[in-house]
């Protein structure tokens, strides 16, 4: 295997407030090979939008404290200069964000953003900088491209101005893409076809992405590898196919059994995890999942369980053993795991 | 809406006050003969409504807005020969104050929260909360050149128009300009501040910075921009208002201009002057409405559409 | 909106779309909330005790002035002028000097706060009252009787406020006053002038204000419940209200004292020989230069004065937003 291209080693972000001090990211790690794609998957205030704005340094507030290794082919991020910062953003590491509308400048042309995007790193004339744009707007399938590059971002459509924010992103050839949660604001339809364009790009540019979301059909789809993110920790990491067809933590069991099926039985009620997610100012001191987790015993809260691997590469931080992890979900499983996901 | 102003403006003129407009007309010692002349040659025994429909027509037709009281001569004419001075203060007073309340709102809302920040608003406050004309009466006296501690400017009654010396009008405005820009910079740095704080937490910002922006880049090309299209429309309002007559501070400075007049008017109830002025200085907020509604089209794309 | 205290009627920063979302919280009242993130600014409790402290002593100015031993505001003295006439400085018997015809400038601002407080809450209060009662009708009957006012609102705004004012003044300047004699030059006319040139920006506020509330659903199921329209109005509308009328309230007031002295200044105002910190300046005009004091202290005043009511603003707007 080649050396990853994107190294995260225990980054911690967390930030000072008046009220304490809120851990937003409490040791995250993970690795990112070239062409291959990582899903992370998490509820509001897991720590995934966080880590990834924290690996692009775009936390700026001066109360943020970043900690721990993030190397983009070796290099080192964490502590670099804003200048360093500054030529890899856009450039060799890019990000697409939530909300296509309000990402975009409502003042400017489309054709302006793109171009800004290039001369930011190219010393390029503007020319050549609005053939790019135009070349990008129709490899993301946007009809009608050299019309479109005088537009106004609110003249276009949801899905056309994600399209956009793609085009944007990927205009210089970043070696790394983080997508934070591209498709929430969008219609289902139109969902799909921004992930399919994703995955086709992800192909063909050999871009490694990295997709932040709370929806797993998601990453089902899209994602090569998966990190589910709990509290600020990775609570578990492996291969798509490992991780929906055996998961081993039981916050992943929680998940995967609160998708509700198409063609399940209508009377029955829609599973959820109980409890609420923790404060991140007063994290348990035990394994953070221990007070919704129907599996846990007292011993559990006393100690954080480390990431370990339970086989083949399949990552894991529960204090369950891996035996007795098994048979619980054998059991679950028998009441079925959604078919969409499998 | 210019008739519904012109409507309210006669009101408050001609059927507001008690007192009779042919009596104030006649001089020292009227004889009730006397007086009841001046009424019927100016048609004040008719019905109201043929008084204000005589008044209208001869505002549409000759834009003729009537005698001075006080020395008979036309008020439009007065009016428009004192213009320039006005507009000459204005419009320098404009460009210190858009400068310097732009620089110091950008300033602010970048370094929100410091003690920078802090002290500028406070500073802003300050100024704000200051009567225009003590202002001016303060700089005279430490900065006019013939009374002040610090001689550095041109006193009051020093104004001499543009074509007669460009360099005299020049030293002798810049006092003022400093004076009236002050209150209007602070009005505009604490809304500039605000409006780009607002704007710096938008996402579009946050796209440029992924983008690999310089923060300098990021707040001017991006930010300002965004910021400054509500501040267009101020300032067209503003300036419409100025225009109008900026009393306090020519009376201070005593320079000849629109306000002035209106001052004088006022001291003497010269009551076709002020109403003269009125209308005028209405007619200029309406065409400064309608310049800032303009301008906001023009600036921001999205509100072509509606 | 424009902005500027003098010349128009608004200073910076008037929230014209003030926050009216205090969200619920759990044990406490709104109001309670407020009150505690506003004691915890420390400036602004600040211009609150100050404020307080010059409300006291503008209602007592007669007192104050019997206590300090000042001689009273509107007695000309020759004994204080020195020996070529002219005004003398600060010193013992007046500490802040004497203007020009010998009366005493410390008096006379104890005083002239007393006509600025008045003034500005008066014409505070009638514009709060007129703006109200328009803007609410215009905004929740809205349709012929939205669009008539909106109009008449629109007229008074379309003109330059000060000069409006000034005219409206001059126009009652004459002996025999206006409106039939009803307003009479002095105090009357500057407190009927400046509420009239205020109504129209609190009409405006609150009419946009009720616009938004009218679509809530608590003033549906107010309707539903078969309320009659005035109970909606006061009963569901008017609290709501209350936290940007405040705001205003305290944002209008320092404009309205500013506005009061300038029309004083330029003499339309308060007439002499009643004290106003505005026509004080106005008589300096002529001695400033070698005589300082008499225009030096009213200014003053005016400014802390003004400063006073635009910090608390500022905090009162910050505490309501939930900052």
């Amino acid at each position: 295997m080649s050396a990853p291209i994107l190294e995260v080693k225990d980054l911690c972000v967390s930030f000072e407030t008046e009220d304490g001090v809120v851990r937003a990211v409490d040791g995250v790690s993970y690795e990112l090979h070239r062409g291959r794609a990582l899903g992370v998957v998490g509820e509001s205030g897991s720590g995934k939008s966080v880590s990834s704005l924290a690996i692009m340094g775009l936390l700026r507030t001066p109360n943020v404290r970043i900690s721990g290794s993030v190397k983009l082919n070796g290099q080192e991020l964490v502590g670099a200069g804003e200048a360093t910062l500054r030529a890899i953003r856009g450039k060799r590491i890019a990000m697409v964000f939530q909300d296509p509308l309000g990402s975009l400048h409502p003042l400017k042309r489309i054709g302006t953003q793109l171009v800004e995007a290039v001369k930011l790193h190219e010393p390029v004339s503007r020319t050549v900088a609005r053939a790019r744009a135009l070349e990008m707007l129709k490899l993301v399938g946007i009809s009608d491209a050299a019309g479109r590059l005088d537009a106004h971002p609110h003249e276009l459509s949801g899905g056309m101005r994600q399209r956009v924010m793609i085009a944007m992103a990927l205009i210089n050839g970043p070696e790394v893409l983080f997508a934070d949660e591209p498709t929430t604001a969008l219609d289902v339809t139109v969902q799909a076809q921004i992930l399919e364009l994703v995955a086709r790009l992800q192909r063909e540019l050999d871009t490694a992405v990295v997709m932040i979301t709370h929806d797993l059909g998601v990453v089902a789809e899209l994602a090569d590898e998966i990190a589910v993110m709990y509290a600020g920790r990775v609570v578990e990491r492996a291969s798509n196919e490992e991780l929906l067809a055996h998961p081993q933590h039981p916050y992943t069991w929680g998940l995967l059994a609160s998708i509700p099926e198409l063609d399940g039985p209508p009377e029955e009620r829609l599973a959820s995890i109980a409890g609420l997610p923790p404060s991140l100012l007063a994290l348990p001191s035990g394994c953070s999942f221990y007070p919704r987790c129907p599996h846990a015993r007292p011993d559990h809260a006393e100690r954080v369980p480390a990431l370990a691997d339970a086989g083949g590469g399949h990552l894991v931080a529960c204090h369950l053993d891996v035996a007795e992890r098994r048979r619980l979900w054998a059991s679950q499983a028998a009441a079925g795991v959604p078919e969409a996901l499998r | 809406m210019v008739l519904l102003v012109s409507l309210l403006t006669f009101l408050i003129f001609s059927v507001m006050p008690s007192a009779d407009p042919a009596a104030l007309r006649a001089g020292r010692a009227p004889t009730p003969a006397l007086i009841a002349e001046i009424r019927h040659n100016l048609g004040l025994d008719k019905p109201l409504y043929v008084q204000y429909g005589r008044y209208l027509e001869r505002l549409v037709t000759h834009f003729d807005l009537g005698y001075s009281f006080r020395n008979g001569t036309g008020v439009r004419e007065q009016i428009l020969r004192r213009l320039p001075a006005t507009i000459s203060l204005v419009l320098g007073a404009m460009v210190i104050w858009l400068a310097a309340g732009i620089a110091i709102g950008t300033v602010s809302a970048v370094r929100a929260r410091t003690k920078l920040d802090r002290a500028l608003m406070g500073g802003a406050l300050v100024f704000i909360s200051t009567p225009v004309y003590w202002l001016g009466l303060v700089a005279l006296y430490l900065f006019a050149s013939d009374i002040g501690v610090v001689p550095i400017f041109k006193g009051a009654d020093s104004y001499v128009p543009l074509s007669q010396s460009p360099a005299g009008w020049f030293g002798s405005l810049l006092l003022p300009w400093l004076v009236l820009a002050a209150t209007y910079a602070a009005i505009y740095a604490r809304y500039v501040r605000s409006s780009l704080r607002e704007v710096l937490a938008e996402d579009y910002v946050r796209t440029a910075r992924a983008k690999g922006a310089s923060e300098r880049r990021v707040v001017v090309r991006h930010g300002l921009h965004a910021a400054l299209t509500p501040v267009v429309t101020l300032l067209a309002l503003d300036v419409g208002t100025l225009l109008g007559g900026v009393i306090l501070v020519e009376t201070v400075f005593n320079i000849p201009g629109v306000g002035r007049l209106g001052y004088d008017a006022v001291l003497h109830a010269d009551l076709p002057m002020i109403e003269g002025m009125v209308l005028f200085g209405a007619i200029f907020v309406i065409v400064a409405n309608l310049l800032a509604d303009l301008a906001y089209a023009f600036l921001d794309p999205r509100v072509r559409y509606a | 909106m424009t902005a500027t205290p003098q010349e128009q009627a608004l200073p910076g920063g008037v929230p014209v779309g003030a926050a009216t979302d205090v969200a619920a919280p759990l044990a406490r009242s709104p109001r309670q909330l407020v009150w505690r993130r506003l004691r915890r600014d420390r400036v602004a409790m600040a211009a609150l005790a100050f404020l307080a402290v010059l409300a006291l002593v503008a209602v007592c100015a007669p007192l104050v002035v019997r206590v300090l031993g000042l001689t009273p505001p509107n007695e000309q003295s020759t004994t204080a002028l020195d020996a070529f006439g002219l005004p003398t400085g600060p010193s013992g018997a007046h500490p802040f000097g004497v203007d020009n015809l010998g009366r005493d400038v410390l008096s006379r601002v104890l005083y002239g706060a007393r006509v600025s407080l008045e003034v500005a809450v008066s014409s505070t209060v009638i514009a709060l009252l007129l703006g109200t009662a328009v803007g609410m009708l215009a905004g929740y009957y809205g349709g012929v009787v939205d669009t008539v006012l909106s109009r008449a609102l629109d007229v008074v705004l379309a003109f330059p406020v000060f000069l409006l004012a000034l005219g409206m003044a001059a126009s009652c300047s004459t002996a025999s006053g206006c409106l039939g004699g009803v307003v009479k030059p002095g105090l009357g006319v500057v407190v009927f002038v400046i509420a009239f040139a205020s109504w129209p920006y609190v009409g405006r506020l609150v009419r946009g204000q009720v616009l938004t509330l009218r679509r809530r659903e608590f003033v549906e199921a107010a309707r539903g419940l078969g309320f009659s329209d005035a109970r909606v109005m006061f009963g569901e509308l008017l609290p709501n209200l209350s936290g940007p009328l405040i705001v205003y309230a305290t944002l209008i007031i320092p404009t309205n004292i500013l506005f009061e002295a300038a029309l004083s200044f330029l003499g339309v105002g308060v007439q002499p020989p009643d004290a106003s910190w505005g026509s004080m300046i106005a008589d300096a005009i002529s001695r400033f230069d070698s005589a300082w004091w008499f225009m030096v202290f009213p200014g003053v005043a005016l400014l802390v004065t003004v400063l006073a009511f635009n910090l608390l603003g500022d905090a009162l707007q910050d505490a309501l937003s939930g900052r």
